[in-house]
């Protein structure tokens, strides 16, 4: 047992702190919040070609076979500067899922092309009345001829605007099962929504689209239970981003009550401010400790032993982290309620975040009903 | 980074987790399961029975009395304490006086005090704050006169906790009465017999005798009671104000009264099932435990980063103010778990015993706050030291 990270992790997180900073400052952020798609093909290809897409697989599909940590990694030090390409959407949603359900073959089609850059990957599994449940599917796939005709509707599909695959969870005869299916297909009818954070997501209407057997990932039935780990993944994920959020949003506002002066005096000269940014900083190292923890429980295979950390992290984010949000708004006064300043990006980020993947209450009610509680 | 234990560890746990259970006396392992009623008395038995097996202060170098064990056995070695409701070891020896005695002591200092707070057979406390100065500690006015070969000291320590029980008394003094008030300040090392001394123990808001007042008229003590240069008290302060910090984190305290509540929690019905069972009342508990284990993992990184030697970094600076706030939040909802049975106030043999109440312990956690540097001074180290915020 050790709390350290390892040379080349530290290597990985110092490369990826430096291309955020150098490379994709906020104000890239800020040009691409208008743009259809957001982020930048091409950025995403470098992304490929410095390997970081693939930290997290195995080499047999073209990763580099080292473990979660070093995907928590890279998103922790992307929120630095809110850089958009999508990460968590493609890497740990559709990346982890298809891993997972995935045949060598399938794995060779669709997510080595995605480990390199050349493609990008989105998971369809909420539905509007699922709410963080992944077994709650009404999207039907029916067998047809040797395949599937899939109808239904998805909501909130991360990257589901641009992605050249999705992969769709839907009611097979044997269980929720997965599929992909490439976005374009026929009967496919894919709607862009922008989000609260100045990303975007999309609704996706699925109407009796026909696959064949080939686009079935693993055996029907199988879907929930891949579900199941990729949103621990994907929990984790969050977490790690949030500590980027939070680390930045303590600096700035640290920063900023050591520049502005009101009554003839630096504002962090007051105690009511100082303390409230040292409980800032407290929140902040909380998220990041337990942060620590969920990202190396993240590949645990025990499901108790998975979850107690990951669960206890999302809800830090969702009590500590948005906390550490609200407070940093508030202590830039005026100027954080305006669009100008970065703060509020962080901030609305971080509400994102909180979101997805289950919030305060869904991750106590899962803690508190595991027979490890008592 | 890697969070899982290994086979040699796991054997290591079990070894622990049998010698336990073994080792502790069988009234004791009685009330280890109330919520840890212990006296005085049961704190220095199990002091004895720890240091018979070479266990006592796993946080101290090999060559003076400490285990020689990595972090990771000292995680397994504090978690199994815990979880059997050992006994908390008085602190002010081993983890306070003992470990800067280390680091900045004589080797006659050394060799005199270290393997009696080791065997037990002396016990200490600390006399810091003072009638007029608690916060503002630096303003302190117990005065340490040179006589040649020794001090005359005079004045009042107070909040001066189980000097009833103790030996020796660790003080800060005024050595030099015209240097600025941080630079006049001597780390003396008084023996309580020496004559002239007064201790008058007072009741705390948890019924127990805990704090002291003690009083100096005239006491002589011999020069070579001095740690770390006359006039370098502050210094000491601070440095030992580092041992602290993992010390109060209050990670067994908050392991203690979670397993109290889950006990209590099991055994009282609400509509017709076991409060545990109802998921209002366990969504309660989860909360809590959740945000604990945040703080566990804090002071993990903490132990690790001292276990190889290394000063904790900046982020264990905030595990005082976050471990106490925890448990004082653990033992509010222990006393609302245990409903009208939170109002009992030592009533043995009537209805239950005083080691199985709450009333007490939630009562005196609630210094937890305010010692060791209240959380809101605290804060103002933090802001000033850590995030570098301009003075007031």
């Amino acid at each position: 047992m050790d709390f350290e990270l390892e040379q080349d992790q530290q290597m990985l997180a110092q490369t990826v702190a430096d291309f955020a900073k150098n490379e994709s400052p906020v104000e890239r952020f800020r040009k691409l919040r208008d743009d259809e798609v957001g982020y930048e093909p091409a950025v995403w290809q470098k992304m490929g070609e410095l390997g970081w897409l693939g930290v997290a697989f195995p080499e047999s599909v073209g990763g580099f076979g080292g473990s979660f940590v070093e995907c928590a990694l890279v998103l922790e030090n992307l929120a630095a500067t809110l850089v958009p390409e999508p990460y968590l959407a493609s890497v740990v949603l559709g990346g982890m899922t298809l891993l997972r359900a995935g045949s060598p073959e399938q794995h060779a089609k669709y997510l080595t092309p995605m480990i390199e850059g050349e493609t990008t990957l989105a998971l369809a599994y909420s539905e509007a009345q699922s709410r963080h449940d992944v077994r709650a599917v009404e999207t039907t796939a029916t067998p047809r001829g040797d395949g599937y005709s899939i109808s239904g509707e998805k909501v909130w599909v991360l990257n589901g605007h641009h992605a050249d695959h999705l992969i769709v969870s839907a009611n097979a005869p044997g269980g929720v099962t997965l599929f992909i299916v490439p976005r374009d297909a026929d009967g496919v009818a894919v709607k862009a929504a922008k989000t609260i954070d100045g990303q975007k997501a999309a609704f996706v209407e699925l109407d009796t689209v026909t696959v064949g057997t080939g686009a079935r990932l693993g055996a029907e039935g199988s879907g929930a239970a891949v579900l199941d780990r990729t949103m621990d993944y994907a929990a984790a994920a969050a977490v790690a981003e949030s500590v980027g959020l939070a680390t930045t949003m303590l600096r700035m506002t640290v920063d900023y009550l050591g520049t502005r002066e009101q009554f003839g005096v630096k504002i962090g000269s007051f105690q009511a401010l100082q303390h409230r940014a040292v409980d800032m900083y407290a929140e902040t190292e909380l998220l990041r400790s337990i942060s620590m923890a969920s990202m190396v429980r993240a590949d645990e295979d025990d499901v108790h032993v998975r979850r107690g950390d990951i669960s206890a992290a999302k809800y830090q984010l969702a009590t500590g982290g948005i906390w550490v949000a609200q407070q940093s708004l508030q202590l830039h006064g005026g100027i954080g309620v305006t669009d100008e300043h970065d703060i509020g990006l962080y901030f609305k980020r971080m509400y994102a975040l909180n979101a997805l993947f289950g919030d305060a209450e869904h991750h106590v009610a899962r803690f508190a009903s595991d027979p490890m509680f008592g | 980074m890697n969070l899982t234990f290994s086979e040699e560890e796991e054997a290591f746990r079990h070894e622990v987790r049998a010698w336990i259970q073994d080792a502790m006396p069988e009234d004791m392992r009685e009330r280890a399961k109330g919520s840890g009623g212990f006296t005085p008395e049961d704190s220095a038995t199990w002091h004895r029975i720890l240091y018979e097996k070479g266990w006592v202060a796993p946080h101290w170098p090999k060559e003076v009395g400490g285990t020689g064990w990595d972090a990771a056995r000292r995680f397994i070695f504090n978690e199994e304490m815990e979880s059997a409701g050992a006994p908390q070891l008085s602190v002010f020896g081993l983890s306070m006086v003992g470990p800067l005695i280390i680091s900045f002591g004589t080797d006659a200092q050394k060799e005199r005090f270290l393997p009696k707070i080791l065997s037990a057979e002396e016990f200490w406390c600390q006399g810091y704050s003072e009638p007029g100065s608690g916060s503002d500690l630096a303003s302190l006015r117990t005065t340490a006169e040179d006589a040649g070969d020794h001090f005359i000291v005079n004045g009042q320590k107070t909040w001066t906790s189980y000097a009833q029980y103790a030996d020796w008394i660790f003080c800060l003094v005024r050595t030099d009465p015209n240097a600025k008030k941080q630079a006049g300040i001597t780390f003396l090392l008084i023996d309580l017999k020496s004559p002239g001394i007064e201790v008058k123990p007072m009741q705390t808001l948890g019924h127990t005798p805990a704090f002291c007042d003690t009083f100096f008229d005239n006491v002589k003590v011999p020069k070579e009671n001095v740690v770390g240069g006359v006039n370098q008290g502050w210094t000491m302060a601070k440095a030992l104000l580092g041992h602290e910090r993992t010390l109060l984190a209050m990670v067994g305290p908050c392991q203690n009264v979670l397993q109290k509540i889950k006990r209590i929690a099991a055994t009282k019905t609400v509509d017709g099932r076991p409060m545990l069972e109802d998921p209002v009342w366990r969504a309660k508990i989860a909360r809590l435990e959740m945000r604990f284990r945040a703080h566990l993992m804090v002071s993990y990184r903490a132990l690790a980063d001292q276990q190889k030697g290394k000063m904790p970094g900046p982020e264990s600076s905030i595990l005082k103010l976050v471990g106490t706030k925890l448990v004082q939040e653990m033992t509010e909802l222990a006393m609302e778990v245990m409903g009208e049975n939170s109002l009992t106030w030592y009533n043995d043999g009537l209805c239950m015993p005083v080691e199985e109440s709450i009333g007490p312990y939630f009562c005196y956690e609630r210094a937890a706050t305010i010692y060791g540097g209240s959380n809101e001074i605290q804060r103002n180290v933090i802001a000033k030291m850590i995030l570098h915020l301009p003075s007031s």
